[in-house]
């Protein structure tokens, strides 16, 4: 069998059927594993099939996938449309750079979850918050990679910039600007990841709709295990599709310079 | 063997540059390092200048100070009898490391210089110095498409697209294999003969500085200074195996201290 599929399937298509092979025999090592196991530890993957169908059945699927799409959407962009031109000033200006990187690295390692009292108290239970925990999981890592992408930035492209009579404001847009976009979109694509968790994590305390939440609901009204590993599931593949969506970016021929670089 | 004082050999010529007792002292954790010690130089307009000297004599500070991008900590450098006090698209500075923008493509660095043409001259300008460097089909490629020496001939390119009375040159070919290197000489004394700019060429080559120059510069160990400028009175093309051309090279060997044996 496995000869005959490798003389027929060309091999990039034979790469990339692997690791979807791989999970289905996972799925089927975990669906007997479940047939066979004594007690109820988890839901089979038939099991939490059904749990999705439900819940495509009910409506909530789609509503809860956008609710918690939502909240990342808005976090993530507010955190970058503020933490990259920043960071980008302060990466530019040694000087700002050592007044603020002491509060930078004490904020930094305070976990967006240690706000969530604080979100509640300020923006009460709702959208507000979890945005708001969004942004601050975002916002610091991304502040660093602009912060690092500037002071990257070889000194001789700034001054070739110099040389040829470009005015400061040029020098950003034609220079430096250029120069960041690998190393942000590096940043970027990681943030992303985080903000996936963390609205996770806050839709659990501060709202009642999202991906979160429905984990939460489902074990707090009934122990539905299966609704609470199809949620996982759900929440797992579009973590994927953000992260593919992220580095299909890094392909773009004008912004990829620097990974084909030596 | 045909040494002068630092002076040009008629002192009425025009001068294009003169350095006067520059020196350059570098402050770093409170240590002081004397870089240069009272450099004299004088150069006339259209003239092929190199610097010679050992690694880390300060060939690159002495040639940054005459461009302008470091000013001297004592002496002055004087260009077409005005002060030097920052870097000009009038002299453009090839530098030793990578200095073509990964982000652009051969046409896009070459046309970096010239916001200021309409578009039809700067087409016209692209399309001639792209030629003249040799790299015709290559317009739209990235320079991590590109081999070293095509990159440094996009580089030189790129410098002469705004047409600058001045080259600073250091080590334009350091980083290329001998032979590439030959070609290159060869083609910077092919450009250099269309053009006419004045050149100053920074190497630790001695061979490339007596093939090359019309006067060579050599520079004793830090803190470095000139001692002594050797005229190279050898048409071009230069034949390499000429006794007048064995015996300037072998004078600079001399000057420099070296064994004629390895
Ligand atoms: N900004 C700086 N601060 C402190 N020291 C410096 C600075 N720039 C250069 N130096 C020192 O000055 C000396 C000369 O450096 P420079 O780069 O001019 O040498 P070079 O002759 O060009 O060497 P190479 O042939 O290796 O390029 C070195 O010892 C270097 O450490
Ligand atoms: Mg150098």
């Amino acid at each position: 069998m496995q000869l005959s599929l490798n003389s027929f399937l060309p091999l990039s298509l034979r790469v990339r059927l692997r690791p979807i092979a791989f999970i289905a025999a996972l799925l089927i090592a975990w669906q007997i594993a479940v047939s066979r196991s004594p007690v109820h530890i988890l839901p089979g993957p038939s099991e939490v099939v059904g749990g999705i169908v439900d819940l495509i059945r009910h409506g909530l699927l789609l509503k809860y996938i956008v609710a918690s799409l939502f909240r990342v959407t808005w976090g993530f962009l507010l955190a970058a449309c503020l933490a990259i031109p920043i960071g980008l000033h302060v990466g530019w200006h040694r000087r700002a750079e050592m007044a603020l990187n002491p509060l930078i690295q004490i904020f930094r390692p305070i976990s967006p979850l240690a706000w969530i009292p604080i979100a509640i108290l300020w923006l009460g239970v709702g959208d507000l918050s979890s945005i708001f925990l969004i942004f601050l999981g975002c916002f610091f890592p991304l502040l660093l990679t602009a912060i690092n992408a500037v002071q990257n930035v070889p000194a001789v492209h700034a001054n070739v910039a110099r040389n040829f009579g470009l005015s400061p404001a040029a020098v950003v847009y034609r220079v430096l600007y250029p120069a960041v976009v690998p190393q942000l979109i590096v940043g970027l694509r990681i943030t992303l990841g985080v903000a996936w968790l963390v609205v996770v994590a806050a839709e659990m305390i501060a709202v009642n709709s999202g991906l979160g939440f429905l984990i939460v609901d489902a074990r707090n009204a009934g122990n539905r295990y299966d609704l609470v590993v199809a949620g996982m599931v759900i929440i797992g593949l579009i973590g994927l599709l953000l992260d593919l969506g992220m580095r299909s970016l890094e392909r773009v021929k004008s912004l990829r310079w620097s990974y084909s670089e030596d | 063997m045909a040494a002068s004082a630092n002076k040009l050999p008629e002192t009425d010529a025009p001068i294009k540059l003169s350095a006067d007792h520059v020196g350059m002292v570098f402050q770093r954790d409170g240590k002081t390092t004397q870089v240069l010690r009272d450099v004299n130089l004088q150069v006339a307009p259209g003239e092929f200048v190199c610097i010679l000297g050992p690694s880390g004599c300060g060939k690159s500070t002495l040639l940054s100070t005459m461009a302008g991008f470091l000013s001297p900590s004592s002496g002055e450098v004087k260009i077409d009898g005005e002060l030097v006090t920052g870097p000009s698209p009038r002299r453009i500075f090839v530098f030793q490391e990578r200095g073509v923008f990964p982000w652009l493509t051969v046409e896009g660095n070459i046309a970096f210089g010239l916001f200021k043409l309409s578009r039809l001259e700067r087409d016209r300008r692209i399309a001639y110095y792209v030629k003249l460097v040799g790299l015709e089909g290559f317009e739209k490629a990235y320079p991590s498409e590109l081999s070293g020496g095509m990159k440094q001939r996009l580089e030189v390119a790129r410098a002469l697209a705004v047409n600058p009375d001045m080259l600073f040159l250091d080590e334009p070919f350091g980083a290329l294999d001998s032979i590439t290197r030959l070609t290159m000489r060869r083609e910077l004394l092919r450009i250099w003969e269309a053009e006419r700019n004045t050149i100053i060429f920074v190497t630790h080559d001695i061979d490339e500085a007596v093939q090359l120059a019309d006067r060579v510069a050599v520079m004793s160990d830090r803190p470095a200074t000139i001692q002594q400028i050797v005229t190279i009175d050898i048409p071009h093309p230069r034949d390499l195996s000429s006794p007048r051309y064995l015996e300037l090279r072998n004078g600079i060997f001399d000057q420099l201290g070296l064994a004629h044996k390895v």
